[in-house]
């Protein structure tokens, strides 16, 4: 035991300025270090501050419930409860079973930024909505492995998705569909809960199977899982992902670093090297993550079920509003774990957070109760 | 169609094995119906598979000077001088061309080769083939946008636009499409591209045709919009006016939704134009039409540059049609709306109807508008029409054999519409381009509102009988004969040869190449454990399936189908029966809906739906990527 907690915290030792490698996060450290030397009082970190504007039923969205968010250009896509809203030119559209959809509660969306359709998976099936045309594939009429998708990504000509039963491939050149599942791949549990699709690899979210892997070169299938095993415990922090119950994973080609969030702790992981992240030791606002999204490979968004959390390598902060109060809140937590409160009037519209996209330097944010756009200041 | 060419000995030993069928079916048909033939058997005898043309669509070059000519039988495009109509040139393209474009500086000419899945580019100084690019799948049309940096490919099976680098050929991707994708026509300033279909979208069950045109932005090279075409079954070309502000598509609206009665007032089909753009708003559906006079299947259209006049060619009526422009823009001020449904509307605007050959298809206009000139399909000619007398000027013929063969009079006689009742539909009604429609359709003899039953493909159809859904009619002479004659045609007009001819040319329709097949029989690893399925004689429980219970007993032969009459399981409260004849299998992957009467959307749908009670194949016991490899393989038939 005492061995194993000396290599852990070598590993610990050696991740930290692994993770401090990239540009923006070098640097932010680099300024605090410098402000924390030439002045005896501590800087506040830099990061990156919002007016959040919150969309719901009172204006426009079809739910406030809102499962996932996708940026398409202006074109802002919210997966609801009820229906699929689309935000252009100031105003709101819904699609909705009616209009071909397969089920009116929308989980997933991924663009094809190749032809400009919009994938949504809901409880009911896959559709695909494409100048206006919604196609809809269900386990019925076609090989889709299950009604309920949890997560969609589209890849080249390839669609990957994430159902209750298994995973699935959509060749959009052969209309061929391939499953994937225990039969044939090493997940033993086959409720996928998120999936992320590159050229080079693609990773799923297995809710109670880990994080498996998938290499588009090799065709062959790799499984990450939680070393320890334990469902309450980490004994092996840093050796491994955080947890088997995962949601939701990101991964960010360039820079080879796929991060995992699970329902105790997130984890990134660079190929070589695990780092763990808990809110016992992290900015992470809690444990039980249900989305996060990379934006390289130091830095990342995480939804939690008590806010919207940004790590920049270094720091964290929360958007929220305050748990206690209900009124708009941003806390800072610098490496120190000095934890600071910024003065903001808004928030995102609720601490349930459920999805997360970027249009520029603006985010878009859904939410148990609302959709919010994070308009950035400064 | 394949050519044979004479010169070959493939192609001797064709047209003996062709001539033997030949006088194999006129001996039949003799044996069969009893009568006399009535005219001496002069070429339909012979049976003989000559080299024809099959002229379908119509270029000029920029500089007026050429005139492109795509021949569809003879895989060619002909370069003829525009002004004398003299052959320069012949240029050997693909298999079964489709549809062509020159690129926006006029250099090079590209040809969609709908049977070998390739684009011909065509050097237009030297006139030689360059390049011939791989594309998917039956390419029916191919344009280019204007800065020359994307083709966009019209592909009928797999329902998508390929879009290609222009100068490489390399495909990028592909857009999603409507059923049938087949016709492209750009917008006046070039920027969008309207696209038709013919076969109508999947829709549910017994619910009305719907086609659409997609509508893509040429720039950005995505879907920017579907026009929907509500009622419309098939589609065909776009025309737009010079301003680009009329718009007109040509479309087939069949009546199938009423069991198929009469052929009175337009009891079968309406033939249409949809019209759009600023000058007509929401878009609105016009019949061509008249209450004894019928404009069968729509195709080519042309709007003057004056925006005076459209013309239309139409195939089945073997005319082109004329409208007023003015007449026509007064009538749907007056009458808001669509008019499908009104056979005399069309005197408001029709003002001309100009005969000409056999199964008019493509049209064009001369630059100063003086001239229409219309590809003769069937005729191996090009008719020109005056446009300031909308009279037939001169028909000038193509090189090629004078005579019929009794294909080619076939071939005739299923595009025409002239044998049935006032010329209203044709064979190609609702086998479009000798395939089937996507349509299901409530027959008179069955019983009004009974056996409502899907359109069956004809490809490679021969010795497939019996035919119709309850195996009722043992061979193709009565299916063609008195059986089409009763029932669709509404009367009584084919003689002996006639029929001959028509029965032989069905006879001989090949299947289309199969698009899922690899080369050398080789197969993927899903198609080959769907295949072990389609072959099982034990369950996954290891329980024996009974023989008359497996997929491989009943779709057996190199067709699918061992001919005999089975109750899978579908019978629906509206059936006479539930005993079906065994469907064959060719190109199954691109022929639904699927079952007897259409209800399944997909082929998944046979066994997650319809199939509860095991009958239609023991299924149940399979996973689904089982039943996934399954309908791999079948893709493959």
């Amino acid at each position: 035991m005492k061995a194993l907690r000396t290599v852990a915290t070598i590993v610990l030792m050696l991740e930290v300025p692994a993770i401090l490698l990239g540009g923006q996060a070098r640097s932010v450290a680099t300024k605090v270090h410098k402000t924390v030397a030439a002045n005896v009082k501590t800087q506040l970190p830099v990061m990156p501050r919002y007016r959040f504007e919150n969309f719901t039923t009172a204006n426009g969205l079809p739910d406030d419930h809102v499962f996932n968010v996708l940026v398409d250009g202006d074109r802002i896509w919210a997966a609801t409860e009820n229906g699929l809203g689309v935000y252009e030119g100031g105003k709101w559209k819904s699609y909705n079973t009616k209009d071909g959809l397969a089920h009116r509660a929308v989980l997933s969306l991924a663009l094809d930024k190749r032809t400009g359709d919009v994938w949504a998976g809901t409880m009911g099936g896959l559709s695909r909505i494409s100048g206006g045309r919604i196609d809809t594939f269900t386990q019925l009429n076609s090989g889709l492995s299950n009604d309920v998708v949890y997560g969609v990504s589209v890849e080249g000509e390839h669609v990957w998705v994430a159902t209750a039963a298994g995973a699935c491939m959509l060749d959009l050149r052969t209309n061929q569909w391939t499953l994937y599942n225990e039969r044939n791949t090493p997940m033993f549990e086959i409720w996928v809960y998120g999936v992320s699709a590159t050229p080079s690899k693609v990773y799923y979210a297995v809710w109670g199977s880990g994080l498996l892997e998938y290499d588009q070169q090799k065709k062959t299938w790799d499984k990450y899982d939680d070393p320890d095993g334990e469902t309450e415990m980490v004994l092996f922090k840093d050796q491994g992902l955080i947890h088997e119950i995962t949601t939701s994973v990101s991964y960010v080609e360039k820079d080879k670093i796929v991060w995992v969030a699970t329902y105790f702790g997130d984890s990134r992981y660079d190929g070589r090297r695990w780092h763990n992240f808990l809110t016992k030791d992290s900015g992470l606002p809690s444990n039980f993550t249900n989305v996060v999204k990379g934006v390289d490979g130091n830095r990342a968004w995480f939804g939690t079920d008590k806010g919207l959390a940004y790590y920049d390598g270094v720091n964290w902060a929360v958007y929220r509003p305050s748990l206690s109060t209900g009124k708009p809140e941003m806390t800072v937590r610098d490496k120190s774990g000095n934890v600071t409160p910024v003065e903001v009037s808004t928030a995102p519209a609720h601490n349930y957070v459920l999805g997360i996209d970027f249009q520029g330097s603006d985010i878009w944010v859904a939410t148990a109760k609302g959709l919010s756009h994070g308009i950035h200041q400064q | 169609m394949r050519v044979h060419r004479p010169s070959s000995v493939f192609a001797g030993a064709l047209s003996t094995v062709a001539a033997g069928i030949a006088m194999w079916g006129l001996f039949f048909l003799y044996s069969w119906c009893g009568r006399t033939a009535q005219a001496s058997a002069t070429s339909g005898l012979s049976g003989e598979r000559l080299e024809y043309v099959s002229p379908i669509e119509l270029l000029l070059s920029h500089d007026g000077s050429r005139l492109y000519v795509l021949c569809q039988q003879s895989d060619e495009v002909r370069v003829l001088d525009a002004r004398t109509y003299k052959e320069m040139k012949r240029i050997d393209v693909g298999r079964v061309p489709r549809g062509f474009s020159l690129s926006p500086s006029g250099d090079r000419l590209y040809v969609a080769n709908s049977w070998d899945d390739t684009v011909s580019v065509i050097d237009t100084k030297t006139l030689e083939v360059i390049a011939t690019w791989p594309v998917t799948a039956e390419p029916s049309s191919v344009i280019g946008d204007r800065e020359g940096k994307y083709l966009f490919v019209a592909n009928r099976i797999s329902n998508n636009v390929a879009v290609l680098d222009a100068k490489t050929g390399a495909e990028e991707k592909r857009l999603a499409a409507g059923r049938g994708a087949s016709y492209i026509t750009p917008s006046a300033d070039g920027r969008k591209l309207y696209v038709t279909h013919v076969y109508p979208n999947p829709a549910p069950h017994r619910t009305a045709p719907q086609s659409e045109i997609t509508v893509i932005d040429t720039q950005r090279a995505v879907v920017i919009e579907r026009i929907a075409l509500p009622y419309i079954a098939h589609g065909f070309h776009v025309a737009f006016s010079a301003d680009g502000r009329l718009g007109a598509a040509a479309g087939l609206h069949p009546r199938n939704l009423v069991p198929l009665a009469h052929l009175e007032h337009g009891g079968a089909f309406t033939d249409t134009l949809t019209l759009f753009g600023p000058d007509i708003g929401e878009a609105v559906e016009i019949p061509l039409d008249e209450l004894e006079r019928y404009s069968v299947r729509p195709f080519g259209i042309a709007i003057s540059t004056d925006k005076s006049k459209i013309f239309v060619s139409c195939g089945g009526s073997e005319e082109v049609i004329v409208i007023d422009v003015a007449r026509l823009l007064h009538y749907l001020r007056e009458n808001s709306g669509s008019h499908a449904d009104d056979l005399s509307a069309s005197a408001n605007y029709v003002v001309g109807r100009i005969p000409v050959g056999h199964d008019p298809r493509g049209v064009l206009l001369t630059r100063d508008g003086a001239k229409l000139l219309v590809a003769n399909r069937l005729e191996d000619t090009i008719g020109i029409i005056d446009t300031r007398t909308n009279k037939l000027a001169s028909t000038i013929p193509l090189a090629g054999p004078k005579r019929l063969s009794v294909l080619r009079k076939g071939e005739q006689t299923f595009y025409t519409a002239r044998y049935s009742f006032q010329g209203q539909i044709g064979c190609a009604n609702c086998h479009i381009d000798s395939t089937f429609d996507g349509l299901q359709w409530d027959l008179e003899p069955d019983g009004f509102g009974r056996d409502v039953v899907d359109n069956r493909p004809i490809e490679g159809v021969k010795d497939t009988e019996p035919y119709k859904w309850n195996g009722g009619n043992p061979n193709l002479p009565t299916e063609c004969g008195p059986r089409t004659e009763k029932f669709f045609w509404r009367a009584e007009n084919y003689d002996d040869l006639t029929l001959t001819d028509l029965v032989l040319y069905v006879r001989s329709l090949p299947a289309r190449p199969n698009r899922w097949r690899l080369p050398a029989g080789a197969m993927t690893a899903a198609q080959e454990r769907g295949k072990v399925l389609f072959d099982r004689s034990v369950d996954k429980f290891h329980n024996p399936i009974p023989e008359s219970n497996r997929c491989g007993f009943c779709h057996s032969g190199s067709k699918g189908t061992n001919q005999k009459s089975f109750d899978v399981g579908t019978r629906r409260g509206t059936d006479n029966s539930g005993l079906l004849d065994t469907p064959q299998l060719t190109n199954i992957a691109i022929t639904g809906p699927y079952l007897h009467d259409g209800s399944a959307n997909s082929l998944e749908q046979i066994w997650t739906i319809f199939n509860p009670e095991d009958k239609h194949g023991r299924t149940n016991d399979l996973t689904k990527d089982e039943l996934n490899d399954l309908i791999e393989y079948l893709r493959t038939r």
